[in-house]
Formats: C-alpha cells, structure tokens, sequence
C-alpha cells in the first residue's frame, strides 16, 4: 500500500532552484534511502515532507490525504510523522524522560504516567533506561541521537524521516545509532533516510534514490543502483566517493 | 617465571616526583601572592585614609557628613521611608517582568489578526525606553488624576505605574532577546513532534529563553531599586525623601548617608543573588557547549 506519494515538488530559496519537480513513492513498511551530493535537495526533501518548509508547488500525499492542501492543519499531519535530525536537537532543559513524554502528554493528551511508562519502555529497547533522569548534555552524540529516535517513536508515526542521523557522530559511535535503525526496520517501520553511509544504504533500503539538480535521477534495488548505476552522474557520484574513500 | 594475576586491583595514585616539584613550587608561589596582595593593600589603604583625613577640610565635612546624633534620630524616619522603597519595589518588579514577558511574547506573534498587536508592542517598546522616567512619573502623577475620573487610584499606585511601563520597555527587550537566542532547530524539532506554535513556545522556547537572560533581568531589577524612589516627587515618603526632611531640619547631611548605606545593604542580597544565577548560567552553557 502507497504511503507516501509527492508529485512535482518544487522548493526554491531566494530564487536558487532546491527541489524542481521532484516525484517520490513510499510503499507501507519499506525503507527509502535518499543518496547524492551536499546541496542536493535531501534535506529540503525531508523538511518539506513534515511541512515544515512551505512548498512552492507540487502536492504531497499521505495515506491518500492531500497534505499539501493549506487547508489541513499541519500540526496534525506532524503527529504522524516522525523526524530526526542530524544535530539532534534534543530539548537541553528537559530531562531524557521529559523529551520523550513532551508530544504525548502535550500532543496526543496522554496521562504523564502512562506516557512516562512508555517512554522507559522505549528506552529499555534501546539500552538507555538508565539515562531516562539525566539531561541531554551528560550524554554522548551516539546516546543523543538514540534518544532523539525513540522521542519520535513515542508518538507512534506512520513514518520516520531521518536526515543524516549519524553525520554529526564519532565513528565508533555510528554503530549503535544504525543498529536501531535496522531494528526499527525489521519492526517494519516506514521510513525515508538521507545519507552519506552507501555501505548501510545498500543494507537496510529497500529502494535507493538518488538526487540531482532537485530531483530524483535514478532510483531502485540498492544493489543495482549503487552496484551498477546507469545514468552518468549517479555513476560520477559514488566514483567520488569512492575515491574519498581511499585518501 | 611468574606472571602478574590478569585483575589486580588498581594500586593507590602515588603521586611522581615531577608532580610533587610542581606542587611544591605553586605552594611557594600562593604564599608570595598573598603576601604581595597584603602589602599592596595596607599601603594603598594608609594613603587613602592620609588623603582624606589630611584634607583642610575633613572635620567640618566630618561633621556634617557623619553625624552619629544625626544619624540615630533620623534613622526612623528613612527606615519607615525605606519600607515603602522595598514594597514597591516587589510590587513595581513583578509587574514590569510580567508586562516585559507579555509585550515580547506579542512581537512574536505571527499572522495577520495580531499586526495591530504587534505594531502596538513594537511602539510601545520604543516609546518607553525613550522615554524619561521623570516625565512618565509627572503625566501619570500629575495630569492623570487632573482628568478627575471616578475611582482614581492613588498617587503611589499611579506612581509604580509609570515604573512599570518604563521599566516593562526595557525588560521587554531583554526577554525578546532571550527568545531569538534559542536556535531554530529548537522550534524545528518541536514542531515535528506536532507540538503547535503556542505549546513550542510555552515549552521549549521560553523556559530556555529565561533561563539565558535571567541575569541581565535581575540586572535591571538591581537598577529598578534606585528608581523607586522617584515616585517621592509626586508626594509619597521613600528614604531619599525622608532623609531630605531630616536635612532640612537639622542642615546636617548625616541622614543622605544614612540612606545611601541602606540602599547599599538592601542591594546586596540581590545583587549576590544575581552573580549566583550569572555563574550558574555560564556554568550550563560551558557544559553543553561540550
């Protein structure tokens, strides 16, 4: 079943051209793994996709509900969307626990305690209900970024959108934030990821895209596009950044 | 051969001789700066009292200026007139930090029903900090009990009204400060989470815009103090004033002093109150900053 359907979507910044008529189908339960240069439109993708960029044209359906429309209530359609940043931004003056439970209690109008209950529920799956009291800044980037996820799953979305979770992170602490990503997906979870990671890409997608001059240039089966891509400048691309590799 | 046991606990820190050098040495070195700050204090100090005492005319301003007779007679009167410089302070404090909240929280309204909100914000903020304080307290004091309306408040509510306003204007500024410091991705972040404008900024914008700029408010506070006593020229007895009486009286100056000390006093507590909140601030941001 489709969950996400954009049609056209276009973005531009100050008249420099972001997104320029970009089409992007997300079935229920798959995973879409959004690849290509800096500046290439995935961020602008991802912030539009939860509104929280206005488009400048082009629609954007959610479980068959024009989303785009200005008439819906943004506010409600973020409820069911689940985002992640590359810098975290956890809430500094709010403990572990209070992050988590803020959207539940504030949003979906539940009991703190229940949704206390389910926040240490979530953290426990995650190795970090020891943390629940502490503040973000005791925290390690890996331990932000596992945070920041389960603080979106709290409020169960339809989908997570995740925006080159692990770029701001040590190497030794990519793994961690990965490793619940590939639970989330075993867990059949919904999601769109921008990032830099081709090895991971290949691994948990099931359908790669990659992104060039605000649209999607080449996408499918993750072995085929990053194996053996046809179209030139997705060729170009991983040829880069396989040579980054090697310096 | 004989191998060491794989988990032998840990041995007590014995500290090397280059750190036990290096200790000794910064010992040495406390003591000399003590002693230097000692020395340099003592003569400072003994050139002051020498200068000042020494002056041709000390005795008579000693006199006129530190009056022990002086001082205890007109102690009652500027302590009575200190309590009202205290209860307005409360009052007028409370009230401009609640005025200066509301009116930043209106500039930062969005949309088009808010745009008389917000340009009468904007305006008010300008029109206030311009503003002298005097004449605020005059038009308030003065012209509006003039108008001759029913139900007029008192001359000392009227008073810590015109406190309010200018002070409201100042402190409306800092906490609209404090507010544009919070990063965007704070409201980013919030606002995935499908929290509305008002909930991301009840919280998670205001309590940490607060919590930045808790010490340069507590700063105008320290500052406030000083003013209340302005409200004396429309007619009410702060210290200042009763202490005014008191010269007029005895043509001895004693009791400005008197005063000045008071004020000195009752600073002190919030100004310490302000330094603890300073460093604990600076404290948090060079944590997170990490």
């Amino acid at each position: 079943m489709t969950l996400l359907r954009c049609r056209g979507l276009r973005k531009t910044y100050a008249g420099h051209v972001v997104l320029d008529g970009l089409d992007l189908t997300v079935d229920e339960h798959r995973v879409v793994a959004l690849i290509g240069a800096s500046g290439s439109g995935k961020s602008t993708l991802l912030r539009c996709l939860n509104l929280l960029e206005p488009l400048d044209d082009g629609t954007i359906e959610l479980d068959g509900q024009d989303v785009s429309d200005p008439r819906v209530d943004p506010d409600r359609v973020r409820r069911r969307i689940g985002m992640v940043f590359q810098s975290y931004n956890l809430f500094p003056h709010l403990s572990v626990l209070d992050n988590i439970t803020l959207a539940p209690v504030r949003v979906h109008g539940r009991s703190r305690a229940e949704a206390a209950a389910q926040a240490r529920e979530l953290l426990d799956r995650v190795g970090l209900a020891a943390k629940a009291d502490d503040y973000p800044d005791r925290l390690s980037g890996g331990q932000q970024q596992r945070v920041a996820i389960v603080r979106a799953l709290a409020n169960s979305p339809r989908l997570m959108l995740l925006d080159e979770v692990t770029s701001a992170l040590d190497p030794e602490l990519v793994g961690e934030v990965l490793t619940l990503i590939r639970d989330l997906k075993a867990e059949g979870m919904t999601m769109v990821l921008a990032t830099h990671e081709m090895a991971f890409a290949r691994e948990v997608a099931d359908e790669v895209c990659f992104l060039d001059g605000g649209w999607v240039v080449e996408s499918g089966p993750p072995e085929r596009v990053l194996g053996d891509p046809t179209e030139p400048r997705t060729r170009q691309f991983l040829h880069r950044i396989i040579e980054a590799r090697r310096l | 051969m004989t191998l060491a046991p794989p988990h032998l606990p840990p041995s007590p820190h014995v500290p090397s001789e280059a750190q036990r050098r290096r200790a000794a040495y910064r010992r040495r070195q406390t003591v000399t700066s003590v002693l230097v700050a000692a020395a340099s204090t003592a003569v400072l100090g003994t050139l002051l009292v020498v200068a000042v005492t020494g002056a041709p005319g000390w005795d008579r301003v000693r006199a006129s200026f530190g009056d022990p007779a002086v001082a205890r007679d007109a102690l009652p009167e500027v302590l009575t007139g200190l309590w009202l410089n205290v209860r307005l302070l409360v009052c007028c404090a409370a009230g401009a930090l609640l005025l200066g909240l509301l009116i930043a929280l209106a500039r930062t309204l969005r949309g088009p029903v808010f745009f008389p909100v917000r340009a009468l914000a904007a305006g008010y903020t300008y029109t206030f900090r311009g503003l002298p304080l005097i004449i605020v307290l005059y038009l308030l004091t003065l012209g509006v009990p003039g108008l001759r309306l029913q139900g007029m408040p008192s001359v000392l509510v009227l008073g810590g009204l015109a406190l309010v306003l200018t002070y409201g204007g100042y402190l409306a500024e800092v906490f609209r400060a404090g507010i544009e410091s919070v990063h965007p991705s704070q409201l980013a972040a919030a606002r995935s989470l499908g929290l509305t404008y008002r909930q991301t900024m009840r919280h998670v914008v205001l309590p940490q815009a607060v919590r930045r700029v808790a010490p340069p408010l507590l700063n105008d506070v320290v500052a406030m103090q000083k003013d209340v006593g302005l409200v004396s020229l429309a007619g009410p007895i702060d210290a200042v004033r009763a202490a005014q009486i008191a010269t007029a009286e005895t043509f001895n100056y004693t009791p400005y002093i008197v005063a000045g000390v008071l004020f000195v006093l009752l600073a002190i507590p919030l100004i310490a109150v302000t330094d603890a909140v300073t460093l604990r601030a600076a404290r948090r941001q060079g944590r997170s900053a990490r």
